[in-house]
């Protein structure tokens, strides 16, 4: 027997004379709830859910290929087309990796920033994921609310980066810039008012029967599954496992910011809605603290070679332009070497893999994203519940096929 | 941080002096010493090369000692060298907050090594990106096919002598 797309589910042979036969469903790739090109193949025993593939692939672009040709500084930007909702997190994975490669050390107030604009980035993920996930399940005004909010996010980003989406501010060996002069203030007038916007969404939803008779008990996920099959971030942590990098690995001074870790047992959807809710606000705490308590100090690490000059050192001073020069053209070597790098952001554990053979060009990046792995969880959440439900699990897992396809 | 004082240790006998209490090494010394072929400690990280024939049951070994989240697993293709391919299985323990790195080289011809799915199920998909591309092939398997490229594709494009640009 064969077909068209030749996934697995579709060569199942059909038992002789079988009067009830499980249908074939396919959904997507151009489906507005698969937030991306996910194709999904359904078999479906009337609207029970028997079996899942998830087809995905479309959005492959190599990028880990185009790594290799590049210098180590020209892959940055290429990390934020990655997962583009937050981009902040994926430059600071990448940079990490390659300062353990590079044994460099980043001033305290680059690593304070970096703190305070992935945390952002991590709000604008969970912002867009909210907006999505609700309007799947047919809330449409939640939508707006969060997208409002995004905006603001988005205009932070864009003062201080340049760029709406693909920020590339965090760079090797500190940041790309001084950050404007009232960036602080303004991310500060930001949070002021932001839980009282995450308490308007949840007097929207959390309350709301229709949502909550959607979401409860749905999409079941045990922890000895959700271990099993690589899941991270969120879905783990709303599945009763305790484990959160920031806090127990921490990178980038994480360890000098004081915040919970939301976790629930349930490990259905609606779990996964709370922790992403609750951990919003712990996102909000930790860019309090960090406005409290930025030093001062250089957002550049002290190697001439690596990192670019300021542009007025560059337009001034012999030196820093024959170091902006070399550095643009021949870039900088990177002592040989593997390491793995492995941060928490929006939607679970990033990982990069940086090997390096001591040339100016990594010989190879792999990025671990979460999404990947988490996607590989959807049969076992899925199975046995409604083919109305896939819709909501697909929106609380919170997946970005930039990250999956790569 | 503060990773940087560690000092390197390079080759199984320096890694197996400088700790000698590590649990993933003691789980392996214990079950099968031939397995681990070399070993490295550099940058805070630890990396065990183990024979390929064995990988599935070191995996299974390291997971018994603690180390029980599979993290992540890539493959490094260092052509023209031999042995050209390297596979790397980044292992986290929830528990002692550590990561360890599982090291398998392979030649080029015929690449294969069993499939560690049987460990962690989550392995799968990442088992089946290293076999599109860079044409590795994994033993015992559920369903080896191409994830990224297109089922009919000829070529592993992350494999060096794949070019970036332009026609194959």
């Amino acid at each position: 027997m064969t077909d068209v797309a030749g996934t697995p589910i579709l060569e199942a042979p059909v038992a002789e004379g079988a009067k009830d036969q499980h249908m074939v469903l396919n959904m997507g790739p151009q489906h507005p709830a698969t937030h991306g090109v996910l194709r999904l193949v359904l078999e479906i025993d009337g609207e029970i859910v028997v079996r899942l593939y998830p087809e995905i692939g479309y959005l492959h672009t190599g990028i880990e290929k185009t790594c290799e040709a590049k210098f180590y500084q020209q892959v940055v930007p290429l990390t934020d087309r990655v997962n583009y909702l937050d981009p902040l997190s994926n430059n600071l994975c990448y940079c990490l990796a390659v300062e353990k490669l590079l044994d460099l050390e980043i001033p305290e107030k680059a690593q304070w920033l970096r703190v305070l604009l992935t945390e952002l980035s991590r709000l604008n993920s969970h912002l867009i994921w909210l907006g999505t996930h609700a309007m799947d399940i047919g809330a449409l005004t939640v939508f707006l609310y969060t997208f409002r909010e995004r905006e603001e996010i988005l205009r932070l980003l864009e003062a201080v980066a340049g760029q709406r989406m693909m920020t590339s501010y965090i760079r090797i060996g500190g940041l790309s810039m001084e950050p404007p002069i009232d960036f602080l203030a303004r991310v500060q007038a930001f949070i002021k008012t932001l839980p009282e916007k995450i308490d308007e969404y949840s007097n929207l939803l959390t309350g709301n029967p229709i949502f909550r008779n959607r979401l409860k008990g749905v999409g079941y996920l045990s922890a000895a599954d959700a271990i099993a099959l690589g899941v991270t971030g969120p879905p783990l942590r709303a599945s009763g496992v305790d484990i959160d990098l920031r806090r127990d690995m921490p990178y980038s001074s994480y360890e000098k910011f004081q915040f919970k870790v939301p976790v629930s047992t349930d490990g259905d959807t609606w779990a996964r809605y709370l922790v992403r809710l609750d951990e919003m606000r712990e996102s909000i705490k930790i860019i309090q603290q960090a406005l409290d308590g930025m030093p001062e100090g250089a957002i550049k690490a002290d190697a001439p070679k690596i990192v670019l000059p300021d542009r007025e050192k560059m337009k001034t001073q012999m030196e820093a332009l024959i170091h902006h020069f070399k550095i643009v053209t021949e870039g900088f070597n990177v002592p040989a070497g593997e390491v793995y790098q492995g941060i928490e952001c929006g939607h679970g554990q990033v990982g990069y893999y940086v090997v390096s053979d001591g040339t100016a060009k990594p010989w190879r990046v792999h990025m671990r994203y979460p999404s990947f792995a988490t996607l590989q969880a959807l049969e076992t959440m899925c199975k046995g519940g409604m083919l109305a439900d896939v819709v909501a699990v697909i929106g609380s897992i919170d997946i970005v096929l930039g990250e999956i396809d790569r | 941080m503060g990773e940087a004082n560690q000092a390197t240790l390079s080759g199984k006998a320096e890694v197996l002096a400088g700790m000698p209490d590590h649990p993933a090494i003691l789980a392996i010394m214990a079950w099968q010493p031939d397995a681990l072929l070399d070993a490295r400690f550099d940058r805070g990280e630890l990396t065990l090369t183990v024979a390929p024939e064995f990988i599935r049951d070191a995996a299974a070994t390291v997971q018994a000692a603690g180390y029980n989240f599979f993290e992540d697993m890539t493959a490094v293709d260092w052509f023209p060298s031999a042995p050209r391919f390297q596979l790397s299985y980044h292992i986290l323990s929830h528990r002692l907050l550590e990561r360890i790195r599982l090291r398998v080289l392979l030649d080029e011809a015929g690449p294969v090594v069993e499939s560690i799915t049987p460990v962690w199920p989550g392995a799968d998909y990442y088992e089946r990106e290293v076999f599109d591309l860079f044409g590795i092939r994994f033993e015992g398997h559920p369903n080896l096919r191409r994830i990224m490229m297109p089922d009919e594709w000829q070529g592993h494009p992350l494999r060096k002598d794949y070019p970036v640009e332009g026609y194959r």
